[in-house]
């Protein structure tokens, strides 16, 4: 493991822009999908879902589902069995295997419009769907509950009687919708306020949004005579697949092999199961395979958004601008089930700024809507949305430039987070600089137009990985990775392998393997793969260069301390041999005489990662007479450490951009005095489409590579959602003429606003 | 003497109420080891479902990793992604 080291100059790979691997293959349509998969004699399964909100289940008749011909399997949460629970690492928190088991097929009780019931498999989907009509489901409707206020009032329906709230002493009595309540900070608060020369302060709140990728979830699962099964499917983490459906069906890991498919989108989305075990427990009892593909509909009704969000922040700083104290609470939304990003919207909220004295307090609350899922920075961006706007708030009470006033307070390493990790390997302050010196910050305004300027921030994490290198024999390579490749990441480690190899990008490439092909893996998740991945790749890569290097010496009879590797050639430094430079090429030729087939696998628990920060400035402009805001310029700069795929970094920058500023303007989910949701499809929940945004500049700072990886990586993929909000909301504040609190800024509630100033 | 300080609402639930307290381990697989013996839970919430921050740089799963005698460790959330 590279360790306290600057990561090498010169660099031949790293930093350049080669073609995506997989781009050909998506553009043709040759790319396998998860619905892509067809097996012989394979079933197609249809769910059957609960209408209502919130309601008991009494009975669930199938008896007339069954004698449809055609249908060969029917399930309900009685298939499960997750034994003594428990929880499994995935994507926001560990999740609680009861809880997602109960969320993949009911268990007693329906929590929201399209909680799943029961399944069938069947010959055809129109007789699946003929006998998921014929399932006969008697429900006792509860009231129902789907605003995280009210979900938190006194007399509130209650979800789940066995709920206490944790983090509250003593133990309450009574059981609540609170699941959890967050509690951290630092400092005399109250003290500080008291001495502030200026106070600013806000109630902020955002919708539930669904992370919108293109592809619906779908698997294929065929269960073995011999016990053995194998699925076939989209997810950001085929080891999470296995696990997850290994405890919640009661089998042992050995028994499944996940096969990752082609994944059209996940953004965090895809760090659970809803399909896999029900497909499963379907082929299990039919012995044929079992295809589940989600319709549109179904992907909006019952796969994870993440969390609405109400919060209240109060700011404190001198008449020169030094933030002094903040405090803060914030509501998320969890779902049905336990679980939203709070405790990360808590230890995110402050990150980007050094203040002394904080209180921040986080509540998870459980109400009637689907169980949220990991989203790009889970927790991050609705409380940054809060803080960037209050901070905006103090830059125009101050009247300080709103990039100044952010350097004035950035945190520098050597400075103390309120979550305990002390700043690190930061370029927050050069990005600030960066931004501020870039023309689109320079550029005048026209008349009717605003700027929005914010700030974000993401931890990046490490974690578990694996890959192999494999030298072919003829002088190329390939890298085998753990993780499905979302954003890029068979570029980035194929290059970085070919950096270290000393081969040109074409010599090299990566695939992704199955769980019984390469050791374990997180998922592809927490902008985790270029930096732990990436590690693991790099090792592997430098274990097969001295395997090179110890061939080469073996060939000269000389000591391997006088091998020299450089550009994919083995050099012998002894004066005394007089031999020519041997190449990748040459010694792979002669693997087999010189100790049989070069390669190595690495697996490794990745420690060091640093955290990354953004900046986004974003000008607007809005149309009086019907409140729609067009983005007229966007600029997205971020602290990257090192960029090993420029390219695919300002995509990433770009796409977290574009979805933030949906999240900003017009996404959110809306629910009817039911608690139905009425828009679940991509016709009603308006997402930004090419048409809507201008082109997104980026900005990389490469100011201070992650000495902790061996080539600067630091994560990058979910940072760039984190500052958007506020810079929308900013711009837009700033046209209206007061400030806009409440996410989605559409076009009626900014035309209420502009009239009401 | 390591300092184990945490912005766990659980840590404060399961110790009474402190928000820190010095043990004297080596390793993180000590610490956990002491931290269960003291606060019953403690520790397998530690193991299982938090991070460290040691001497400011997070750890995940790092029972294997050595403290130093004026170490500052804080238990954290287990933090992931999406």
């Amino acid at each position: 493991m590279s360790d306290g080291n600057q990561p090498p100059a010169n660099l031949k790979v790293v930093g350049t822009r080669p073609i995506r691997p997989d781009g050909v293959d998506k553009v043709t349509g040759r790319a396998q999908f998860g619905a892509d998969f067809h097996l012989p004699g394979m079933l197609t399964g249809r769910i059957k879902r609960s209408p209502h909100a919130h309601a008991r289940i009494v009975k669930i008749d199938v008896s007339a589902a069954e004698k449809l011909p055609g249908v060969k399997a029917i399930v309900t949460g009685a298939e499960f069995d997750v034994g003594a629970g428990g929880d499994i690492e995935a994507g926001e928190h560990a999740a609680a295997m009861k809880d997602v088991a109960d969320n993949c097929l009911a268990n007693g009780k329906v929590f929201y419009k399209g909680h799943a019931v029961a399944a069938v498999a069947a010959t055809s989907p129109e007789i699946a769907a003929e006998a998921v009509d014929l399932i006969e489901v008697a429900y006792e409707v509860l009231p129902h509950v789907v605003d995280v206020d009210a979900a938190m009032a006194p007399g509130a329906p209650v979800l789940h009687e066995d709920m206490f709230t944790k983090g509250v002493m003593p133990k309450p009595a009574k059981a609540s919708n609170v699941a959890q309540k967050h509690v951290m900070g630092r400092g005399d608060v109250a003290g500080a306020f008291a001495a502030a020369d200026v106070v600013v302060e806000g109630r902020y709140t955002t919708a539930a949004v669904h992370q919108g990728y293109i592809e619906p979830h779908a698997c294929v699962a065929a269960w073995g005579a011999d016990g053995q099964s194998t699925i076939w499917c989209s997810s950001q983490g085929q080891f999470l697949v296995r696990a997850m459906t290994a405890r919640i069906l009661n089998l042992p890991l050995s028994d499944i092999k996940v096969i990752p498919a082609e994944i059209g989108g996940g953004f965090g989305g895809k760090t659970t199961v809803y399909l896999e075990p029900v497909a499963l427990a379907l082929s299990r009892k039919c012995g044929r395979p079992v295809k589940l593909v989600m319709s549109r509909e179904e992907v909006f009704l019952a796969s994870g958004p993440t969390s609405g969000s109400s919060m209240d922040i109060r700011l404190a700083a001198t008449k020169d601008g030094k933030l002094t104290a903040a405090e803060m609470t914030l509501r998320y939304q969890a779902g049905a089930f336990a679980g939203s990003p709070v405790n990360l919207g808590c230890m995110t909220a402050f990150a980007c700024y050094d203040v002394e004295h904080l209180a921040l307090v986080g509540y998870d609350v459980v109400s009637n809507r689907p169980k949220v899922a990991a989203y790009r920075a889970p927790g991050a961006p609705m409380a940054a949305f809060a803080v960037e706007c209050a901070i905006d708030d103090l830059a125009r009470k101050l009247n300080i430039d709103p990039i100044d006033l952010r350097i004035r307070n950035a945190v520098k390493d050597g400075a103390k987070t309120v979550y305990g990790a002390t700043v690190r390997h930061s370029a927050f302050v050069e990005t600030l600089e960066a931004v501020k010196a870039h023309p689109h910050y320079k550029a005048k305004l026209g008349p009717g137009q605003a700027r929005g300027v914010a700030a974000g921030f993401w931890f990046n994490i490490g974690g578990e990985s694996s890959a192999a290198v494999h030298v072919d024999e003829d002088g190329g390579a390939t890298v085998v990775s753990s993780n499905p490749d979302i954003g890029g990441s068979r570029a980035s480690m194929a290059m970085m392998a070919a950096e270290t190899l000393g081969l040109p990008i074409e010599r090299v490439r990566c695939t992704v393997a199955d769980t019984t092909s390469i050791g374990f893996s997180g998922s592809t998740g927490g902008s985790r793969v270029t930096f732990a991945t990436g590690m693991a790749v790099v090792e592997a890569a430098q274990k097969v260069v001295a395997d090179l290097k110890r061939r080469a010496a073996q060939t000269w009879e000389c000591d391997v301390a006088h091998v020299d590797w450089k550009d994919g050639v083995a050099t012998c430094l002894d004066p005394s041999k007089d031999v020519k430079p041997l190449s990748l090429k040459a010694l792979a030729g002669k693997s087999a005489r010189t100790g049989g087939p070069i390669a190595a696998e690495v697996s490794l628990n990745a420690q060091g990662a640093a955290a990354g920060y953004g900046v986004h400035v974003c000008d607007l402009e809005i149309d009086p007479e019907t409140g729609r805001t067009t983005i007229l310029r966007y600029t997205a700069a971020q602290d990257v450490g090192r960029a090993i795929h420029p390219a695919y970094v300002e995509g990433q920058l770009q796409g977290g951009a574009a979805q933030g500023v949906g999240w900003a303007l017009n996404e959110e989910y809306v629910y009817n005095a039911k608690g139905l949701l009425d828009n679940a499809s991509f016709l009603d929940y308006r997402m930004p489409v090419a048409s809507d945004l201008p082109m997104i500049d980026t900005i990389l700072v490469e100011a201070k590579p992650n000495p902790r990886h061996p080539y600067g990586a630091k994560g990058v993929g979910e940072v760039p959602i984190v500052p958007s909000l506020a810079a929308v909301a900013n711009a837009v504040s700033a046209i209206v003429g007061r400030r806009m609190t409440s996410l989605p800024l559409s076009p009626a509630k900014v035309l209420a606003a502009t009239r009401a100033s | 003497m390591a300092r184990v300080v945490s912005i766990s609402s659980r840590f404060r639930d399961l110790t009474g109420g402190l928000d820190g307290l010095d043990v004297d381990a080596r390793s993180v697989r000590e610490l956990v080891r002491m931290l269960e013996a003291r606060f019953p839970g403690l520790g397998a919430l530690v193991e299982g479902e938090m991070a460290l921050a040691i001497d400011g740089e997070i750890h995940q799963d790092a029972l294997m990793e050595p403290l130093g005698p004026h170490s500052e460790v804080v238990l954290i959330p287990r933090i992931s992604g999406g």
